[in-house]
């Protein structure tokens, strides 16, 4: 085989014309490689040519460089575009082989979750905090004095009967484990009867905690159970502003539908005295079959009243100058109707499957 | 609380037509009775008196033996002829056949019957099946069965003609109504519906029918027409002669301002009470006894005026109240000899002198000296007036919670005492006959109902409704005040039945609940801005939820534990958690009496439980108090019932037994489980030691941690070697880590290698209260590391080397830590070594070789000097 002359236009055609087949034809990465370098090589006819432009004579210089020229040009332009085809289908490849199945278990640890009555909490006081109400708090194992008697509950009065006190030995030490967060209602309102009465700051506050009676655990009953309270102190304030409030609460919790209505009660501490109810908020009193309300229309949801004045007395507050109206709800009872808890020993029991369906929020 | 029989409540008043009694409940509810339960009325027929013709007992393989009756069932009887298949070989008379597993009947006896359609309470349908070889058309019922009581031991006898069964006593049929077929529904009252009624304490006048009826007027605005308006047919005066001598009033009030009594002779003891009262009786939940105790009973029922009656001939006048001499003693009626407290109020007869027998613990229950019995002719009859502190005080002392200190220690009318007597005694007179005394006794030192006097418009300013004056005057004048207007000013007196009106307020309920609290309007208040969640509920939420979305799932466990559980954890005797544990005066269960001094004592129970459905790897956590006293008992009272100081306050607060809130976690098994790409990663004491860390970094504190216990409390249940204490940067302990001493984990049923941890979160919340972090600049020079590599002796605590390795860099260390811990031979005997990481930098430039140098020298000398240590 003659070297191919730059001048031999044919020649140069053919020999094109091969390459570029030869890249077409390629099918790898590799194999275009070795087209590449049969091709474009030192030893490739078109390099020879190419080098043989300096021996033709100087008037077809021109002509073969030019021919020459075109010739690499469109050889180096076909190489790029193969290449690129070929990394591209290899790209492809590698990915699809690197394929996993993104159902297969990637636990890293345990699971944990919070306590629902916890977050059911946190959620309620959330409530009272968005409307300016503070969260007050207060010890579990408390002073009589402030769990009854500056309650208006008579020290015998069956009223404290009511209550099923767990006390602190020796009986006479004068402590119990709290019936109900009421006490820190009064402490709360001894906190800030100053601001009360010198900046005419109304006293805006939810007591949420533990609180302890001895009730053996059932279904529906346990000896240790969580309170929400709330206590508003302030001049002008009616049993219409406690409806509002509760109104507001059970919204926030039920959902723009949800209405509460009261139904004349006692307890020793509130005057005019109210039983809360909650209207079904499964079947808005429309199924006679409902589980959630037992066919009533209504659930029961907790008490409330107007501060009784001899309460307000006890936190140094004047009767006549501000009335006050408190409201107070199990936390325990909201969340087994609110989420169809059927058993109270779920709760206390310690199961983390319990807390674990309610995760970080409720 | 009081079954009221709807049949009873509408001989005061007129229901409104066609009332169920849920719609009766309902209306009660309005004004404030709350409703308990209804019973009767859920049998549905045909439930039948039947006659037992033939009894044949059938011994059954499973060891029973069943009896195959024929019973006489009236019009409901099958033909005579062959019975139902199988029972069809024998030809019967006319009768039902039925299966009966019961053994307390015979031949010829009165039974009821249930027959095939027909609805128990359940709701149970009835239909004929076939059971033990035989066809049995329903069945012949218990008590329990119908709904009237609880027995299920046997079936129901009404008569039993060879007198060989027992008969029923809670029911009372007539024999003219015993006829087979006839419908047993009306004559067992099943018809017949009774309401239970949740009293509240301010109420005691709802613990009667008057009471209820009154209430169900105030609802409906049915007129009442009050039982207790009986016309007196006797005068006051000297009848029984009765003293009152109260020498120890308990808080200035006598024990009995009232003291009514009356005699009637000539009574047939043997007279028995009239079938409708003994259902009502019965409805009411009261058991009949005779006719004398029933009309006592019924009366109280009715007028809600205990009574009690006395046999004349035992009691020997006059009467004395007064109240218990010491040592005194006292047989009640329920055959318990009580001993007597100076409290008691007491009823005395005079057989050695005046006063000298106790007769009665007044108000609470009669003796059983003087008690009336069969043979009783000429009967004393009581209606008295207690104070209801007394009784109170009383029925507590003696755990005697009897019907009539129900009522007294709630409030019972002042004004009844001599009308109650005249409706019993001419019940007693009716159904047995005898003489009224025409004199009867009345002490009265009742003091009259003062007056409240009230602005009308005060009603409106408390509900928030403006209430017009005349709303205001109907609504006291209806629950029974007398209203005297003088402009806008009220003078109100309350009736004599509603001691609980004692000031304007309580009359603003009862406007409210006349009016009805369904009118009230629903204003939300505006508070003033507040200050939002505290700095200690913003760090416990964080602390919470950082335990949560480190593993941890949170549990809340009772705070009630043993001795035992101490004694388990190895807690020593000298131990605070011992010494200051606080103890319940009456705990739910002996066992527990302690209230828990940690969280991990009761957080225990929760990984049982647990462990004990099954789980291998659990992480539970809680958040809460527990509770340490040094002493108990000095809880300052005498600031009660009015207003307390700031100064009480704290001293107050001094007095309760510590109850800081603590987190504490339990970690058993796995923390990471092992799964299809790698291995299972055990939980172990460095995890407890990270969550105490995790804490802290929520709590924006620093906590010294070391191996130094803390002083009074051993690190038990912690493994000895495996404990960790964390101090906060003043020394203050706030909590320990590790892993559980391997005897605890035996004695507790946990697995080896269980770990936990427990910190004092209030500690921690306090030390970061109010603190403004202040910012340090971020360098943005390359950092310069230096590894090295000291060989130290065993006992050296690493983070003790690694301080002092920070605190020989200077202010160029960024950073040091550990990052390994070898021992082997090269290393040699009692000896390990650390490997350290030193990261330095500077904020204004890139640190020279021989600036690192000089680091590097001085953090060597240092190791060396305090710790001995060698580089490799």
């Amino acid at each position: 085989m003659t070297d191919l002359s730059p001048l031999d236009a044919d020649g140069v055609q053919a020999a094109v014309d091969e390459a570029l087949a030869a890249f077409a034809a390629a099918t790898t990465l590799d194999e275009l490689k070795e087209a590449r370098i049969a091709h474009t090589g030192d030893k490739a006819p078109l390099t020879l040519a190419n080098r043989a432009i300096k021996d033709v004579e100087p008037a077809d210089k021109a002509a073969a460089g030019k021919a020459m020229g075109a010739a690499r040009g469109a050889l180096g332009k076909a190489l790029a575009a193969r290449t690129e085809e070929l990394e591209a289908e290899r790209d492809a490849r590698v990915l699809l082989e690197e394929t996993v199945d993104v159902t297969l278990p990637v636990q890293r640890g345990l699971k944990g979750a919070r306590h629902p009555l916890e977050t059911l909490q946190e959620t309620m006081c959330d409530t009272f905090v968005a409307m300016g109400w503070e969260v007050a708090e207060g010890p579990e194992m408390e002073a009589e004095w402030f769990n009854f008697d500056a309650l208006n509950f008579d020290p015998d009065h069956p009223a404290r009967e009511m209550q099923d006190t767990f006390f602190i030995d020796p009986p006479e030490s004068g402590l119990l484990l709290r019936t109900h967060t009421s006490p820190v209602q009064v402490r709360a309102a001894l906190e800030r009867r100053d601001a009360l009465v010198h900046e005419g700051r109304g006293i805006y506050v939810v007591c949420p905690g533990k609180t302890f009676r001895t009730d053996e655990l059932d279904a529906t009953h346990t000896p240790v159970f969580h309170q929400i309270e709330g206590l508003a102190v302030d001049k002008g304030l009616t049993m219409a502003h406690l409806k509002g409030t509760l109104d507001a609460f059970a919204r926030s919790l039920f959902g723009p539908d949800a209405v509460t209505r009261l139904r004349p009660s006692f307890f020793p501490f509130t005057e005019p005295s109210a039983e809360m109810d909650l209207r079904c908020f499964v079947c808005g009193g429309q199924d006679a079959a409902c589980r959630t309300c037992h066919g009533t229309g209504w659930i029961e949801w907790g008490g409330c009243g107007m501060t009784h004045p001899n309460v307000l007395i006890a936190a140094g507050i004047d009767p006549f100058e501000y009335t006050a109206f408190a409201f107070g709800m199990g936390i325990e009872r909201t969340l087994m109707f609110r989420h169809g808890v059927k058993d109270m020993r779920d709760m206390v029991e310690g199961d983390v499957h319990f807390s674990q369906q309610f995760g970080m929020e409720i | 609380m009081p079954k009221i029989p709807l049949k009873w409540l509408e001989e005061s008043i007129d229901l409104l037509p066609g009332s169920t009694a849920e719609d009766v409940a309902a209306a009660l509810v309005k004004v404030g009775l709350e409703e308990e339960g209804i019973e009767g009325g859920s049998v549905t027929g045909p439930l039948v008196i039947g006659r037992v013709m033939s009894l044949v007992k059938e011994p059954q393989s499973n060891g029973k033996t069943i009896n195959y009756c024929r019973v006489d069932v009236g019009e409901h009887n099958d033909p005579a002829g062959p019975g139902h298949k199988p029972d069809n070989k024998v030809d019967y008379p006319e009768s039902k056949g039925i299966v009966c597993g019961a053994h307390n009947f015979v031949e010829g006896d009165f039974v009821v019957v249930v027959l095939p359609g027909a609805v128990l309470p359940g709701p149970f349908p009835i239909g004929g099946r076939k059971t033990y070889g035989h066809w049995s058309d329903g069945m012949i019922c218990s008590a329990k069965e119908l709904g009237l009581g609880e027995d299920h031991s046997g079936i129901i006898v009404l008569k039993s003609p060879s007198g060989e069964s027992q008969v029923f006593a809670g029911a009372s049929v007539p024999d003219e109504a015993l006829v087979p077929g006839a419908d047993a529904i009306p004559l067992l009252g099943l018809d017949e519906q009774t309401i239970e009624i949740n009293v509240t304490p301010d109420r005691g006048y709802s613990f009667s029918v008057r009471g209820v009826a009154r209430e169900y007027a105030h609802s409906t605005g049915q007129p009442l027409r009050d039982p207790a308006k009986v016309e007196l047919t006797s005068k006051r005066g000297s009848g029984f002669e009765v003293d009152i001598d109260d020498q120890a009033p308990i808080r200035d009030r006598v024990g009995c301002d009232r003291f009514a009594a009356r005699i009637l002779r000539g009574f047939d003891p043997k007279a028995s009470s009239p079938t409708w009262m003994k259902r009502r009786l019965d409805q009411a939940g009261m058991r009949p006894i005779s006719l004398a105790v029933d009309v006592t009973n019924y009366v109280m029922l009715e007028l809600g005026q205990p009574l009690h009656a006395y046999d004349l001939a035992k009691v020997h006048a006059p009467i004395q109240v007064r109240r218990a001499k010491p040592g005194e003693t006292l047989v009640t009626l329920d055959d318990v000899e009580r001993k007597l407290s100076p409290e008691d109020i007491l009823v005395c007869d005079s057989p050695d002198g005046r006063g000298s027998r106790v007769i009665g613990l007044g108000g609470v229950m009669g003796g059983l000296e003087t008690e009336i019995s069969d043979t009783t002719t000429d009967v004393l009859l009581e209606a008295a007036h207690w104070d209801p502190i007394t009784i109170a005080r009383t029925a507590r002392r003696h755990k005697l919670g009897s019907e009539a200190s129900r009522r007294y220690e709630r409030g019972v009318d002042t004004a009844l005492p001599p009308y109650a007597i005249e409706r019993a005694l001419r019940l007693m007179q009716e159904f047995g006959g005898g003489e009224l005394d025409e004199i009867y006794t009345d002490i009265n030192d009742v003091e009259p109902v003062r007056p409240i006097s009230m602005d009308a418009s005060f009603p409106g300013t408390i509900v928030g409704v403006e209430y017009r004056q005349d709303v205001v005057v109907d609504s006291l004048e209806q629950v029974g005040c007398k209203v005297e207007v003088s402009g806008s000013m009220l003078s109100v007196t309350p009736p004599t039945w509603r001691p609980d009106l004692e000031a304007p307020v309580n009359l603003v309920e009862e406007v409210a609940r006349l009016e009805g609290y369904e009118s009230l309007p629903s204003v939300l208040p505006v508070a003033p801005p507040g200050r939002g969640l505290t700095h200690s509920q913003k760090v416990r939420r964080s602390v919470a939820r950082s335990l949560a979305e480190a593993g941890l799932t949170e549990v809340l466990t009772y705070p009630f534990m043993s001795e035992q559980r101490l004694d388990d954890m190895l807690v020593p005797a000298d131990d605070i958690r011992r010494v200051q544990a606080v103890r319940l005066a009456n705990p739910l269960s002996a066992a527990m009496p302690l209230m828990r001094t940690g969280l991990t004592s009761t957080l225990i129970d929760a990984v049982k439980t647990n462990l004990g459905r099954g789980a291998q790897d659990v992480a539970v956590y809680e958040i809460g108090r527990a509770y340490r006293a040094d002493h108990i008992g000095e809880v300052p009272t005498s600031f009660s019932g009015s207003t307390i100081t700031p100064d009480d306050v704290e001293r107050l607060n001094e007095a309760l037994p510590g109850q800081p809130r603590r987190a504490a976690g339990i970690m058993v098994g796995n923390r990471v489980p092992a799964s299809w790409n790698h291995g299972a990663e055990a939980f172990d004491w460095t995890d407890t030691i990270a969550m105490v860390n995790l804490i802290a970094d929520a709590c924006g504190v620093t906590l010294q941690v070391s191996r130094d216990p803390f002083p009074g409390l051993s690190t038990m249940p912690l493994h000895p070697g495996r404990a960790a204490t964390f101090r906060l940067s003043d020394g203050t302990p706030v909590g320990v880590a590790g892993e559980m001493h391997p005897k605890v984990c035996e004695n507790l049923g946990l697995p080896p290698r269980t770990v936990g941890f427990e910190v004092i979160l209030d500690d921690m919340i306090a030390e970061s209260e109010g603190r403004i972090a202040p910012a340090s600049p971020v360098s943005q020079q390359v950092l310069a590391k230096e590894d090295f590599a000291f060989v130290v002796p065993d006992h050296v605590a690493a983070g003790d080397l690694v301080a002092s390795v920070k605190s020989a860099g200077g202010e160029l260390v960024e950073d040091a830590h550990v990052f390994d811990v070898y021992t082997g031979e090269q290393i040699g005997e009692g000896k390990k070594s650390l490997a350290v990481n030193v990261v330095m930098r500077a904020a204004d430039r890139t640190l020279g070789a021989d600036e690192v140098l000089a680091v590097r020298e001085a953090i060597i000398a240092a190791a060396g000097e305090e710790f001995g240590a060698v580089l490799r």
